[in-house]
């Protein structure tokens, strides 16, 4: 570690402008720390040729005054997102070798406001998972450990070799995606910010879809404002997306500072949930206390159907994911293996490339889709994705934020948790019902836990109002003064 | 509703991941175990209530009708596992 | 073949339902901006939506809702305002997504009916169920490769709309009909050019045997009938092969069958025999499709004349016999050349002369109307020619063929080959007088009181006029002389 890779993004940006140091640099000092960081296997493909011929680009622009939002600044690109020319793979066997002849839309968006991909991050495989164990490269490594205690730690997921390559400072930042909190779950687990915008803000385009009704991106950030800086330059209307919305991107750094002095914060009764840990629940009311202190109003409101949030989570996303991964048989790229015949390729191909989680729940969604069973199962858990919607709408009525725990753990052992699939999906709890709101929602590094590892709390905003829950965000983080760095830089490197 | 072996099987065939014989009680353990879970989406009163169709309050968008796409056939052949003459080529199908 | 087939023990009765799909006539596909036309090199046409690359997005294109709908009110069918495209999902090599994007619960058109016309002149209602949109699929090619299928991405995602109608149809002839009459709709509609041959109409057979009154019985689908012709000998196979079952007291398996054009057979699909399940529900990359009903009506409103309204206006203006009538309308542009031809002339006289000589040497030819040689002015010209009795009808028909190879108008071929009609007294006294004095034994017949023989001293007139005495003339005088 080195202080260049210690600096915030917007750190970064402004030295850049100064001509502290060059992009090149910068994205050396980088280079040398994920190659120091191979360990934490959060990198499953290094693009640095890349990355420096685009930082010598950079430090022409910004000697010509001709600077993007992001110029010069090296990002973790997940696996998810198709880059073109590069391995896009979604950490998945079945899409051995492919590479894009597209680039998505956000990381084009990326590319032209100055951002340099530094490596694609590891995850879990099609983003089905928690803690990035099911990726097909190995699981990603958290750079933070318990005190006194050195067993590796999961770093969360799907996003996980985003947050490990944030926390430990191999990037400024790094794309994620979340469909049921793969941002924000991983961003507490590490110590970071993660925002998922609202469904609709970010262009889902050349993003390998898990469940296309919930998949959003969002950036990885150490800071709120370094998640504003990056949201504002992924975010935009996408004629190629016929979900994506047709509003302003405003300047979301500028929102900013302001505070929230007036704002109605709700707490939801709901949300206090059998077995959840004391200090989870002590700081969540922490985080009610700040805001309080910063000039808002916590107020009780009620959420009555939390419960069937994960359950109904459990059916959409399965079912959209047995659809959309239909497409990797073996035909036009990825893994083919021989069979009889071609039925047989199809079976063979599929059980060979997809991993245990993922062909779990493309059997899941196959089941619920199924003849006889849609009704009970896939028409059910959307009419009561419609009444957790409304719950959110009707709360939304009498205040401007939902405040919450973003999980209801810090980061776990890797092996833990590992022979039970629902509890597993209990780490979602208080993330998924933003999901299937579509709700803007952030995760904020707010505290330890007793075992020395980050706690994130969670902000949920009201559609399209992500310059709020941004403000809020700044809030927290200015209260909680989150300084607390992961062992990996701590002792060096040595995991 | 409990899933056996057979339903396992069934499903696994539909979509098109093989399976084999030794490993179908488990999966159909786990399955069982996660469909119990999410069944308890039955208590919820959905009278009336209209299934989400989408979260965003947008209009469908439509394209206008312009060629702005295709002849592009060696990026489409790019990652193919086996293609000839243009084609993807695939184990014969018998229809 | 008529609907009905004697068994052994006792008659069957037809049951059939069609479902059409008919390709949209848009340049660009239904979800992606590849071009649609027909006859590219493999691939060429193929956008990374229709290869289903990873992470792409479907975008409908507004000008197939816009056909969709038009052809819809062409139908006389209820609009949705509110419509839901829905995933098919099955594996098959030239379904790159493993899904097709298709309209299954909520599509956008509802109830419609189709007149269809009967040899006899007669008519039939059809039911149409529905009309939905969906795109298609690909290619595969299995004779490049002994070991191999090859697929062919080009169609892959281009528009098509599926009609499906009611079980309404009884006969392999009402089926034709039916067929033909909604092709004609489509391409007055311009929605879809009807082109069988290149796979732009496709039909999709259900038939099952009854008792006459009883419930349905089991039905078997044939796929690939890509002619009317096919598709009235697949039925009258398949009704032949399913009355054999039945009648040897077997039950008619529910399944899909392939026509072959070469046996005039049908047989079991082996790809489609395991049941299918296609998990239908709704495209979440899709919102659902919205229509404004002010613009719905404006596209009613914007729709051309139809084939039943202008039959019944041809018979009503005209005076045609529904037979006629039917013929005329069944193209625009028939109808259309029909219309000028009989502005200002003889309705009935140019009906006669579009359905009969005009369609008759254009067919001979392999022209379409757009390309006949004789223009809407010169079979107008002719036709005045026999109004005006400057020739007879049967002259005309001689002038009509050499204006057809020629290209040349009446009155020059009539000038050029002397063929106008003798009206002048005199000369046709001369002729008559000529043909009593060579032919005494006839007339002493016909004084005899054989007045059959008059229609013979007519021919004799008009072949020593060389036909182009005026036949009513000739009458006239051949009666004043004879019996005189
Ligand atoms: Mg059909
Ligand atoms: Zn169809």
């Amino acid at each position: 570690m080195s202080a260049l890779t210690d600096l915030t993004l917007a750190e970064a940006r402004a030295g850049l402008d100064k001509r502290e140091y060059s992009a090149v640099e910068l994205t050396r000092a980088h280079i040398a720390a994920v190659e120091a960081a191979r360990p934490l296997n959060a990198v499953v493909a290094e693009t640095f040729d890349r990355a420096l011929a685009g930082a010598a680009a950079s430090d022409q622009r910004l000697g010509a005054g001709e600077a993007g939002l992001l110029e010069g600044v090296p990002l973790g690109i997940k696996d998810l997102f198709c880059t073109e020319g590069v391995r896009s793979q979604a950490c998945s066997h079945i899409l051995d070798g492919f590479k894009p002849t597209y680039e998505s839309t956000v990381t084009r968006k990326l590319w032209a406001a100055g951002a340099l991909m530094i490596g694609k991050t590891n995850m879990d495989e099609f983003a089905m998972g928690s803690s990035n164990m099911t990726s097909h490269e190995g699981p990603a490594i958290n750079p933070w450990r318990r005190s006194g205690d050195n067993r590796q730690l999961v770093p969360g997921g799907s996003s996980g070799g985003s947050a490990a390559a944030v926390a430990a400072r191999l990037c400024l930042g790094a794309t994620g995606t979340d469909t049921g909190g793969s941002i924000r779950q991983p961003a507490a687990f590490c110590g970071l910010v993660g925002l998922k915008p609202t469904y609709g803000r970010c262009s889902r385009w050349g993003i390998i879809a898990f469940a296309s009704s919930l998949d959003q991106a969002g950036p990885l950030t150490r800071t709120v404002r370094d998640a504003a800086l990056m949201l504002r330059a992924m975010a935009g209307h996408d004629a190629k997306d016929s979900t994506s919305v047709d509003t302003p991107v405003p300047d979301y750094a500028a929102a900013l500072g302001q505070g929230v002095k007036g704002m109605r914060i709700g707490i939801p009764a709901e949300y206090r949930v059998d077995g959840m840990p004391d200090e989870i629940e002590a700081l969540w009311r922490k985080g009610a206390d700040w805001l309080k202190a910063a000039g808002a109003e916590p107020v009780e409101i009620t959420l009555p159907h939390t419960k069937y949030a994960l359950p109904t989570y459990y059916i959409v996303a399965p079912a959209e994911a047995s659809s959309n991964l239909a497409r990797y048989d073996g035909v036009r790229y990825g893994l083919r293996l021989k069979g009889e015949d071609l039925r047989d390729m199809y079976a063979k191909t599929r059980a060979a490339g997809f991993g245990q989680e993922v062909r779990r729940r493309v059997l899941i969604g196959t089941y619920v889709l199924s003849a006889g069973y849609y009704d009970a199962y896939y028409l059910q858990a959307q009419k009561v994705r419609s009444v957790i919607a409304r719950d959110f709408k009707q709360a939304f009525e009498s205040v401007d934020l939902v405040l919450t725990p973003t999980a209801p753990s810090a980061a776990f052992a890797i092996g833990e948790k590992m022979d039970d699939p629902i509890a597993m999906y209990l780490n979602d709890v208080f993330t998924v019902p933003a999901s299937l709101a579509g709700l803007p929602a952030i995760s904020v590094p707010a505290g330890l836990s007793a075992d020395g590892l980050p706690l994130g709390l969670h902000l949920i905003g009201k559609p399209f109002d992500e310059e709020t829950v941004l403000r809020a965000a700044e809030t927290l983080e200015e209260a909680a003064a989150f300084r607390a760095k992961p062992a990996w830089l701590e002792d060096g490197g040595a995991p | 509703m409990a899933i056996d072996k057979a339903t396992v099987l069934r499903i696994a065939q539909l979509a098109r991941i093989e399976v084999k014989d030794e490993a179908l009680d488990e999966l159909a353990g786990e399955l069982n175990g996660i469909l119990a879970w999410v069944e308890q989406l039955g208590e919820v009163d959905t009278e009336g209530v209209a299934p989400m169709t989408s979260v965003v309050e947008v209009k469908l968008p439509r394209r206008d009708d312009h060629v702005s796409d295709g002849g592009r056939r060696d990026d489409i052949l790019a990652n193919a596992p086996e293609a000839e003459d243009g084609f993807f080529v695939v184990p014969k199908v018998i229809e | 073949m008529s609907g009905v087939v004697e068994g052994r023990t006792g008659p069957w009765e037809m049951v059939i339902g069609l479902e059409i799909h008919a390709q949209v006539t848009s340049k660009a596909k239904l979800f992606s901006g590849a071009a649609t036309a027909f006859g590219a090199e493999p691939n060429t046409q193929v956008s990374l939506v229709d290869a289903a690359m990873p992470g792409m997005l479907p975008v409908i294109n507004g000008y197939c809702v816009e056909q969709a709908v038009r052809t819809g009110l062409a139908l006389g069918a209820e609009i949705k305002l509110f419509s839901v495209f829905d995933r098919k999902n099955y594996f098959y090599p030239d379904l790159p997504a493993g899904y097709q994007i298709s309209q299954f619960s909520q599509p956008v058109v509802g109830h419609g009916t189709v007149v269809i016309d009967l040899k006899d002149g007669s008519t039939r209602e059809i039911g149409i169920t529905r009309l939905h949109m969906e795109m298609d699929a690909g290619k595969s090619v299995h004779d490049l490769r002994a070991d191999a299928t090859h697929v062919d991405l080009n169609r892959s995602g281009v528009a098509l709309m599926e009609i499906v109608s009611e079980p309404d149809i009884r006969s392999p002839e009402e089926a034709g009909a039916y067929v033909r009459k909604l092709r004609s709709i489509l391409r007055y509609v311009g929605t879809c050019d009807g082109n069988m041959e290149e796979g732009s109409l496709r039909c999709d057979v259900n038939i099952s045997m009854r008792r006459p009154g009883e419930a349905y019985g089991t039905r078997a689908e044939i796929k690939n009938v890509n002619s009317v012709r096919y598709m009235m000998k697949a039925i009258e196979y398949e009704a032949e092969r399913q009355v054999e079952i039945l009648e040897d007291g077997g039950s008619v398996a529910l399944e899909t069958r392939l026509f072959d054009a070469r046996t005039s057979t049908t047989r079991a699909m082996r790809s489609k025999e395991e049941a299918h399940d296609y998990r239908y529900f709704p495209d979440p990359d899709l919102l659902p499709l919205e229509l404004d009903a002010a613009w719905v009506e404006s596209l009613r409103a914007g729709l051309p004349e139809l084939p039943d309204a202008k039959k019944a206006r041809f018979i009503e203006q005209f005076g045609l016999s529904p037979y006629d009538a039917g013929v005329l309308v069944a193209e625009q542009d028939s109808a259309a050349f029909f219309e000028a031809v009989a502005a200002g002339h003889d309705g009935k006289l140019a009906a006669n002369w579009v359905t009969g000589d005009l369609f008759g040497a254009l067919k001979k030819a392999g022209l379409g109307i757009g390309q006949s040689p004789v223009s809407v002015d010169r079979l107008g010209g002719l036709i005045e020619r026999i109004q005006d009795n400057t020739i007879s009808g049967r002259i005309a028909k001689e002038v009509f063929e050499i204006m057809f190879e020629s290209g040349r108008d009446a009155d020059t071929v009539i000038a050029e080959k002397g063929l106008k009609q003798v009206t002048d007294v005199g000369a046709i006294e001369a002729v008559v007088d000529q043909v009593i004095a060579d032919n005494p034994d006839k007339t002493a017949e016909f004084r005899g009181g054989k007045d059959k023989l008059m229609g013979w001293f007519v021919g004799q007139v008009m072949k020593a006029s060389k036909v182009k005495a005026n036949p009513q003339m000739a009458n006239q005088v051949l009666a004043k002389k004879l019996k005189g």
